[in-house]
């Protein structure tokens, strides 16, 4: 009964939002559900995502905010009992039906994770790593990408001169926009940051955070993260989610001035999360 | 702030017992390399790899038993690594979550921990019995039955410790299975992976058993894999039953050198895992 009469309330409230981010929505999300094996972990979640902005997803830890992420990408599709039912359209498609190819999904969505994952090999390599799968590239022409999108993730300059030197030498924060470098070495349309700045310490977030406010003219940005103040500083849409379930989502400004949901007043004045 | 009595005592009596345990086993280790050293150095000379197994009563080397050794030792790792690896990476990644990469996992277990005399009863009566004839064919094949699931395991273990978030951002990247597998999960798992391979062929090298029944022995230079092939183990094994006090030296001799490569491969596995870690 008080489930019900909750839906019943956000329902409107949503729909309202969605007026105006339909039309520019990069993502639409249509009766999302998401299963680990009987463990039900995000329930009928309807959202769009605007384009060439910055949505944060904010939450209590278990609320479905990285299950949600991975299930844009279908990047859980790696572990069995794993399934998620529902529409999610990108560019007019609904990229969890299995026909639609894996690589194109991938080629169009880029993630980014929690921790720094480059590759046992050059910065070089890394960056060029996935170019040369998905196009016939000349040294010269991956040269020039992997200088594009180094200087994109504002890593050029330190890594410059020594682009032939293992990934692994790099500091924490280095890494982490390396591996933004790579992600959009391959020119995504969206980009995924799954907590991307919580291994790293102020200074190199502070960078990270930068960036993605650069990036969000080129790139449809999703970012979860557990740091408040973060989701108010970079993007302008935020969606907060709670077991599962999307309680609401607007603009961030709104989202944290003025929240409709008392669950979210209470997740964002800290009383719970 | 003085330390209780009691503690003083417990940290004196636990570091003693270490330090014993530690010089209870190199005692054995050095006690082992002397007594080869000792007993064999009548025949640790360069006349050792340059002459053959002598006829009783005169003086010879080993040369054809290094020699048979070496090649069966590298037709086993030629036959066992392919196989070994591309078995262990199914186990870790392709199959990862099947039941038929848990059964496989679990004969391959069975396989790991069978007595090399049956290893090599198995392929006398598959290779041996069917040519008619011992071969260093045969003697090549029993030793990479015993080498191949050292492979597959190590390599399935070596895959299994790489972070799955190493394989998510290759895959988050659209990249195939093959491709990540290959460019990414090798690279990172390419020490543990040697460490692996080098560590069966210290096995290997002193394995008998399995060579009595296959290759056999052979007194003189062969250099054919078609017939009965020299090789350490065996030439060590039927000099020191022997009564001549010449194949008695050779035999030590061989043990040493036997011994000394072993140990010589297990400290090249310390340094390449060391290297794996700095990377």
């Amino acid at each position: 009964m008080n489930d019900s009469a909750t839906a019943l309330r956000i329902k409107p409230a949503s729909s309202a939002m969605v007026s105006d981010a339909e039309n520019m929505a990069a993502i639409h999300i249509r009766d999302l559900d998401f299963y680990y094996g009987k463990g039900h972990a995000l329930k009928a979640v309807n959202m769009d995502v605007p384009a060439k902005c910055v949505t944060a997803i904010i939450g209590p830890s278990g609320c479905g905010k990285s299950t949600l992420l991975r299930t844009i990408n279908r990047i859980y599709e790696l572990y069995p009992d794993q399934y998620a039912t529902g529409e999610i359209m990108i560019d007019g498609r609904n990229v969890l039906d299995r026909k639609y190819p894996l690589a194109d999904l991938r080629r169009l969505v880029g993630m980014v994770f929690q921790k720094p994952t480059p590759f046992p090999s050059s910065i070089w390599s890394n960056v060029g790593f996935a170019l040369s799968y998905y196009e016939r590239l000349s040294k010269s022409e991956i040269n020039d990408r992997i200088e594009d999108a180094l200087r994109q993730a504002a890593l050029w300059d330190e890594v410059k001169d020594k682009l032939n030197q293992s990934a692994l030498g790099l500091s924490g924060g280095q890494q982490q926009r390396l591996c933004i470098a790579r992600t959009i070495a391959t020119r995504p349309e969206i980009l995924l940051l799954d907590e991307a700045t919580s291994a790293l310490d102020p200074i190199s977030t502070a960078k990270v955070e930068e960036l993605i406010h650069e990036l969000r003219e080129r790139f449809t940005i999703v970012i979860v993260t557990h740091n408040m103040q973060q989701a108010a500083r970079v993007s302008q849409r935020t969606a907060f989610f709670h077991l599962g379930e999307l309680i609401e989502v607007g603009n961030t400004s709104e989202i944290f001035t003025n929240p409709r949901e008392q669950r979210t007043r209470d997740y964002i004045t800290g009383r719970y999360g | 702030m003085a330390i209780p009595a009691r503690r003083r005592i417990a940290d004196i009596s636990a570091f003693a017992f270490a330090t014993a345990a530690t010089v209870f086993g190199l005692v054995w280790l050095t006690w082992i390399l002397w007594m080869t050293i000792r007993q064999g150095a009548g025949a640790l000379s360069p006349q050792l790899f340059k002459e053959m197994t002598p006829p009783p009563g005169s003086s010879g080397g080993l040369l054809n038993a290094f020699y048979g050794s070496a090649v069966m030792i590298l037709l086993a790792v030629i036959i066992g690594t392919p196989i070994g690896v591309a078995a262990g990476t199914y186990l870790a990644e392709h199959g990862r979550y099947t039941k038929l990469a848990a059964i496989v996992s679990f004969v391959n277990d069975i396989l790991l921990s069978a007595p090399s005399i049956v290893i090599g009863l198995f392929i006398y009566t598959l290779v041996v019995r069917t040519m008619g004839h011992f071969s260093g064919w045969a003697g090549a094949l029993s030793l990479a039955m015993i080498l191949l699931p050292i492979i597959v395991r190590t390599t399935e273990e070596s895959l299994r410790l790489i972070p799955d978030t190493m394989r998510e951002a290759g895959f988050a990247l659209g990249l195939p299975r093959w491709r990540v597998t290959r460019q990414i999960l090798y690279k990172a798992g390419l020490s543990s992976i040697l460490t692996g391979i080098l560590l069966g062929v210290a096995r290997i090298a002193g394995e008998t058993a399995p060579l009595l029944f296959t290759a056999l022995n052979n007194q003189f230079w062969s250099s054919s894999l078609n017939g009965p092939l020299a090789n350490v183990p065996v030439v060590i094994f039927q000099y020191a039953m022997s009564p001549y006090d010449e194949w008695h030296t050779l035999a030590w001799a061989g043990a040493f050198v036997l011994t000394a490569f072993v140990l010589a491969l297990n400290i090249l596995v310390r340094v390449l895992a060391r290297k794996g870690k700095q990377r």
